[in-house]
């Protein structure tokens, strides 16, 4: 494969079957490697996209410093897009994310700046969007673009379908709504039978100890309704199943690739009791970023605590 | 066997402090009543004067998001475990 840029090389990423993590004979899943993306997240798609619709819409300017709110991710996928096009980029992250994410971003090229950890994402999300108000910043805000429900309608989900036509069930993590979003409309217009199902991180206490509800946050992107269902999985449990997937099947994925996997493993019994099929899962990083937890290493008291430490998600 | 209700930070000056409730089984309308009548004022904390769930609010039956269930009227059996979290994002 020859590609004339790094930005060409996002996507098309492999759709792996992990036959011994299937809880039935009649249940197949598969795992879609998002951390095989060149910043070794699932984000650098909607990065792009970000940046193109920014740029397409006049709004993002060569004057201009990007500024977005993120746990991680998004900002190191950003940071590489901004580099490529000579942008600056400035990250708002809670300062409890893990110190490879702030290594990374450091390394790219970003500037960060801090929000309260214990006011998770949601802290950051308010920050930026008071520092956005400077009008020397352009903030893509990927929980209310577009573009990024756009990115997997366009990318992730039409790949999928191209290498699984028959997928029963869908399951991915829900952030800011955009893979769950994007790749459910897809596959909602092939077939509208196709379950939609998001795992969704039972955080510490550390990041519930918000105030009150007003501190809660749905980004404007995510529709309830484009659900079947919606599970919540604590640090343990991810970590578990993240264990298995390295165990089991030789995957090295992030944490909450552990929370999919479980879910997976819910939304495969019913399907197993409905006639079977295939379910894709879409496992949104490697393992690199959270080796600082010991999360593989550790006896799972240690590595769940080292994991609540840091934000996982 | 009790239902088990975990009550997140938010919610705790309305719980003394309490972390666990326990209730008995019935739909979930139900167990928010048993709520209100151990602790008075925490109804009008998760549920909206419409009737519905505050959209900040999501509740779990052993770890499923209600509102995919039969919202309200999800069945609470003896030994269930109720999780009320408030939502966050990531990303």
């Amino acid at each position: 494969m020859k590609f004339k840029s790094i930005l060409d090389a996002v996507g098309n990423t492999p759709l792996v079957e992990v036959p011994r993590l299937a809880p039935a004979d009649n249940v197949r899943i598969w795992v879609k490697l998002e951390g095989q993306n060149p910043t070794g997240s699932v984000k650098d798609r909607i990065a792009i996209a970000l940046v193109e619709a920014g740029e397409a819409s006049g709004e993002l300017t060569a004057d201009k410093i990007m500024l977005e709110p993120t746990s991680g991710n998004t900002g190191i996928a950003l940071a590489m897009v901004a580099s490529t096009r000579g942008y600056r980029f400035t990250a708002v992250m809670p300062d409890n994310a893990s110190a490879e994410r702030v290594q990374l971003l450091r390394a790219f090229g970003a500037d960060i700046i801090f929000s309260e950890g214990s006011k998770g994402t949601n802290g950051s999300v308010a920050m930026a969007q008071e520092l956005a108000e400077d009008p020397k910043y352009y903030m893509p805000f990927q929980y209310g673009n577009p573009a990024n429900v756009d990115a997997h309608y366009n990318g992730t989900g039409r790949e999928i379908l191209e290498d699984l036509p028959e997928v029963k069930a869908f399951v991915a993590g829900l952030g800011t709504g955009g893979t769950l979003m994007g790749v459910g409309k897809r596959l909602k217009e092939h077939d509208p039978s196709i379950k939609i199902v998001a795992a969704e991180p039972e955080l510490g206490e550390l990041v519930y100890g918000l105030r009150s509800l007003e501190d809660g946050y749905i980004p404007p992107i995510f529709d309830p309704e484009m659900l079947d269902g919606k599970v919540k999985v604590r640090a343990r449990e991810s970590i578990l199943w993240t264990r298995e997937l390295l165990r089991k099947e030789g995957i090295f994925a992030g944490i909450s690739a552990g929370a999919v996997i479980w879910v997976a493993q819910r939304v495969g019994e019913r399907l197993s009791a409905d006639g079977g099929g295939d379910i894709a899962c879409l496992l949104p990083d490697g393992g690199w970023k959270y080796m600082s937890t010991e999360a593989w290493t550790q006896d799972i008291e240690t590595a769940e605590s080292q994991v609540e430490e840091v934000l996982w998600w | 066997m009790p239902v088990e209700v975990r009550i997140p930070t938010v919610f705790r000056r309305f719980t003394g402090d309490r972390s666990v409730v326990e209730v008995g089984p019935g739909t979930i309308a139900e167990v928010i009543d048993q709520l209100e009548a151990q602790h008075p004022g925490f109804r009008e904390q998760i549920i909206t004067s419409e009737g519905e769930l505050h959209r900040f609010v999501n509740i779990y039956v052993n770890d499923e998001d209600a509102r995919y269930l039969e919202k309200l009227d999800t069945k609470v059996d003896e030994g269930d475990t109720i999780s009320l979290l408030p939502s966050v994002a990531g990303g």
